[in-house]
């Protein structure tokens, strides 16, 4: 009997990673607990830790004759001067940046994403991911002083213009208020232009995954129960799509909100938050205002998620 | 008569691959009509024609007389019930049913009721606030379904709808599927790789095979009297007997059929040919023996009030020559 059961289970593998992987394969959540530490300590300790000490930085106030950030007391008094006009104006400049590029990231992203996600396929798809992550391997500053060089008033764009008899067309763009100024360089249009370029990938890769999940057959059918291209666009392939674009507008959205070195380069020399927070941490020596900005897009990007989940966008997840 | 769905000379090329080559059917209105072939022959092909899905390489189709070259899907009067159901997973049942009505801009109270009509009918009344994703494959199917026949289509269409289902509810849907067609008296055309199903099922059918239709007929026409080797193979169950072995028995050298039930047991010497028998199937019903008869394999099919030869036994068949079907067309 003995020498039956031995052909039948074999002995306990021998040595530290034998024992060790038959240990593991009997507790698998150990291993899970295991593979996930680092990352789960990273994030517990360096980052949600950090963010709690920013958090309560907010809560303090700097006194006004002395400069010194006085730590004996939380106040709101901070968040108060959020409120002033001055700081009003950049909260508001930055959520309609971020939003204007965001909503403009989704509408160019799109065909792009859906050609990909329907047509592509082999040799071409790889492609087309070659296409959207190669502007991701050149460095960040880079592309925005060449797009500071081609947005220029001597710059290769309003050469075009020139040359194509339409320097009129972008003459009368820089006139508009707000978003024109003496070149596109130093406009909110340019800012604009720069920030759609930079975040795009970040808005096409998550929508056209969302669309490469529609099944075929959900199109055929909405098209054979009697949906015109549009409204089979509208009624199917768009909600579909909508987690996709929701995740996308996360990356353009927060990160147009947290960004303080385009807005520097290319535009006008009005803050954005980034470039507020940049200020007053340093310079002006004010943790508590620079914390307290800091706060704004977190409290907003929370708003947003939970307005996009209430609407419903993530019921296709 | 003029014919719901007629396909004239029908051919559809991708590159070099002809998925269609060539066709003509006439479906009659009101007809319950299956496309039965092996995966690769082209029915679902034929199928996504009808819909508008695709468009014919050559040829001309015509839906109750009206030529739909070059009319897209949402302007047929032609719904399909799809293999995977194509259920919509962001709307909850009642919307998916009624998604043709909301498409035409109906109030919302009549879409409601129309699509719990519609959902009646497929036995599916009160499911309406479900989502798709928490039915089971035969309530999804049968969603599908009311989807399909909400707005009452000239032609339905219904790609291997049974396909995922397990046997017993395949049964029942079967029966289902045939009461529906009859209440709603639409043409239904029917695509399967299930010869019982076809053929059960099917006031007529066609056969496929490698984008060409083999046989056009009745269930009864396709199993009695198959043309060619191919059809009498993939219908199945119908022996399919070489020329030289033919040509020994009944004296004429052709490719003949010979049906299961038409060969009865003798003993041995004592009928057409003698054979061996290599396995026997409990059916129930009937025992399936095969026999071996000087290399030509033999399905007969002994009715359980008789008792059935065990494995190795030998045996005599016995037919009468005039059920020899001799089949034309050499496949």
């Amino acid at each position: 009997m003995s020498t039956a059961a031995a052909t039948v289970v074999a002995p306990p593998r021998a040595g530290l990673f034998g024992s060790l992987s038959d240990y593991f394969w009997r507790r698998p959540r150990i291993l899970v607990l295991l593979l996930l530490a680092p990352p789960l300590l990273w994030l517990g300790i360096i980052y949600v830790g950090s963010l709690i000490a920013l958090l309560v930085q907010s809560f303090f106030a700097i006194d006004e004759f002395s400069g010194i950030v006085d730590r004996s007391e939380f106040t709101l008094k901070t968040y108060g001067e959020l409120l002033r006009p001055q700081n009003l104006d950049i909260i508001l400049r930055t959520v309609g940046m971020a939003a204007a590029v965001t909503i403009a990231s989704a509408i160019i992203a799109f065909p792009i994403a859906y050609a990909a996600a329907r047509y592509l396929k082999g040799k071409w798809k790889a492609l087309f991911y070659l296409g959207v992550m190669l502007p991701l391997w050149a460095s960040y500053l880079v592309k925005i002083y060449a797009w500071k060089l081609i947005l220029a008033r001597e710059g290769i764009l309003n050469w075009v213009f020139e040359n194509l008899h339409l320097t009129w067309l972008l003459n009368a763009w820089l006139s508009l208020p707000v978003i024109g100024g003496n070149s596109l360089s130093i406009s909110y249009t340019g800012t604009f232009i720069v920030f759609v370029y930079v975040w795009m990938p970040y808005m096409i890769l998550p929508t056209q995954a969302a669309l490469e999940r529609v099944p075929p057959s959900l199109i055929d059918a909405a098209s054979d129960l009697g949906a015109t291209p549009l409204q089979s666009f509208w009624r199917v392939i768009f909600p579909l799509a909508l987690p996709g674009i929701i995740a996308g507008s996360i990356f353009t959205f927060s990160l147009t909100l947290g960004d303080y070195i385009i807005p520097q380069i290319v535009g006008t020399s009005h803050f954005f938050i980034g470039m507020a927070v940049y200020s007053h941490q340093g310079t002006a020596g004010n943790i508590p205002l620079a914390a307290a900005f800091s706060v704004v897009p977190i409290v907003i990007m929370g708003i947003y998620l939970w307005l996009a989940k209430r609407a419903g966008a993530f019921d296709a997840l | 008569m003029q014919p719901a769905v007629s396909f004239a000379r029908v051919s559809r090329h991708f590159g070099a691959v002809r998925a269609l080559d060539d066709i003509s059917i006439e479906i009659a209105p009101g007809e319950f009509f299956a496309l039965l072939g092996p995966s690769g022959s082209g029915k679902t092909t034929c199928l996504r024609l009808v819909a508008g899905f695709e468009q014919p390489t050559a040829g001309e189709i015509a839906i109750f007389g009206e030529q739909v070259a070059g009319v897209p899907p949402y302007r047929r009067s032609v719904n399909t019930v799809f293999q995977d159901y194509a259920l919509f997973p962001h709307m909850n049942v009642a919307e998916n049913v009624a998604f043709p009505l909301m498409l035409r801009k109906l109030p919302r109270a009549e879409r409601e009721k129309r699509a719990e009509e519609a959902l009646a009918l497929v036995k599916l009344a009160g499911y309406g606030a479900r989502r798709p994703g928490q039915l089971s494959g035969g309530q999804r199917q049968r969603v599908a379904l009311a989807r399909a026949i909400i707005s009452r289509p000239k032609v339905l269409l219904l790609d291997e709808p049974l396909g995922a289902l397990d046997l017993k509810l395949r049964e029942q849907m079967q029966d289902e599927l045939k009461a529906l067609q009859r209440a709603l008296g639409i043409t239904f055309i029917f695509v399967t790789h299930d010869q019982g199903e076809a053929l059960s099922m099917a006031d007529r059918l066609a056969v496929f095979n490698e984008g060409r239709v083999m046989q056009t007929g009745t269930p009864e026409d396709i199993y009695r009297k198959p043309v060619s080797r191919f059809v009498a193979d993939f219908v199945g169950s119908s022996n399919v007997l070489a020329p030289d072995f033919v040509a020994e028995i009944a004296g004429r050298r052709a490719w003949a059929s010979l049906r299961p039930e038409a060969i009865k047991l003798a003993p041995p010497k004592g009928g057409v040919v003698d054979a061996l028998v290599v396995s026997r199937a409990y059916l129930g019903a009937a025992t399936r023996i095969v026999a071996v008869a000087g290399g030509t394999r033999l399905t007969v099919v002994v009715p359980a009030s008789q008792a059935a030869p065990d494995e190795g036994a030998h045996v005599g068949l016995a037919f009468s020559r005039d059920e020899l079907h001799f089949m034309e067309a050499e496949a």
